[in-house]
């Protein structure tokens, strides 16, 4: 079983800084994903990432696990995000996820398909993070409840 | 010399990947296959599909690591070392003569970069020509996955969503 808080100041002061920049790197990605590589999906990862770094060099905070189980517990709100834009297409008339069917006065159609676009990958990119976090944090329960019982 | 990236580049994966099946302890297998992945990506960057190798980066090097090794730390130390069975003998006749096979086979197959390959004549040249006026997207990839192809990326979705929710039934039954 790992020990954290990991007990080196060098560690500790880099994972610091590192975290904060790392999750600013995951926006960017998010929302440059349409003119460079990336996307929802790397964004997602890199966000949970960023988490699992803090979660092993820190340790498992009571203050912040409290906040993460009630995060943790919302899994689905980035499906229901990009499954929802497809129902949304579908009252407007188009095919299921056929974004030309979003009905948004002053956008033409090209510029419809753009925003539905950065909707959903930011609803992939929500549910693969609530996700990865959520596997690392069922892992890490595993580890501690198993102690006990040995 | 046009091979002088490819070809240290190949040999670093054959020996990374060799080295994660020979490693005595997994820890270091993990690592190793880590490793493979990060030179992975970088063969994917290479050849030109950058998306593909930002996501070999961050998944199979990072995530797929980390998630490796949390197993084996809940395993305790005795699930760290492991004593192997020796492969049985008709596997050392029956997968050089697959590979041999696959070998040839591979020489069918288009050249590669070859702009009248199958692959390349279907509907890629359609998704070129018309993804920036139809969605106002210059990365193609994105817009292929996220808007022509929305259906299949949804359903991926729902896969890791799975995922998750089975790790939290398996790993936590128990803990509340």
């Amino acid at each position: 079983m790992i020990q954290p808080p990991y007990d080196s100041l060098i560690c500790r002061r880099t994972v610091r800084m590192l975290v904060p920049m790392v999750q600013i790197f995951a926006v960017y990605v998010l929302f440059f994903g349409q003119y460079g590589p990336g996307g929802g999906f790397v964004a997602g990862v890199m966000f949970a990432a960023s988490v699992v770094v803090d979660l092993l060099v820190f340790g498992d905070r009571e203050e912040t696990r409290q906040a993460a189980e009630r995060l943790l517990a919302s899994d689905g709100v980035g499906l229901l995000i990009f499954a929802g834009i497809g129902g949304l297409c579908l009252i407007g008339g188009g095919a299921y996820l056929d974004y030309s069917g979003l009905v948004i006065p002053g956008l033409d159609e090209a510029e419809r398909r753009h925003l539905a676009i950065l909707l959903t990958q930011a609803g992939v990119g929500i549910d693969i993070a609530i996700a990865s976090i959520s596997i690392v944090f069922s892992l890490w329960r595993a580890g501690e409840t198993g102690d006990e019982h040995a | 010399m046009t091979y002088s990236f490819e070809l240290p580049l190949l040999l670093l994966l054959l020996l990374t990947a060799g080295a994660a099946i020979v490693a005595k302890d997994l820890l270091s297998a993990v690592l190793l296959l880590g490793s493979y992945s990060f030179f992975l990506a970088l063969v994917w960057a290479w050849l030109g599909a950058v998306d593909v190798a930002f996501v070999e980066a961050v998944v199979g090097a990072g995530l797929a690591t980390v998630f490796f090794l949390l197993t084996l730390f809940n395993a305790g130390k005795g699930g760290i070392r492991f004593r192997k069975a020796s492969p049985p003998l008709a596997a050392l006749f029956v997968l050089p003569l697959l590979a041999g096979l696959l070998l040839y086979a591979a020489n069918d197959l288009p050249q590669f970069g070859d702009p009248q390959a199958p692959a390349s004549v279907h509907i890629s040249p359609e998704y070129l020509t018309k993804a920036y006026a139809e969605t106002e997207t210059t990365n193609i990839v994105t817009a292929v996955l996220m808007d022509y192809r929305a259906l299949d990326t949804l359903v991926e979705t729902v896969v890791v969503f799975t995922s998750g929710i089975a790790c939290w039934l398996l790993l936590r039954r128990g803990s509340e």
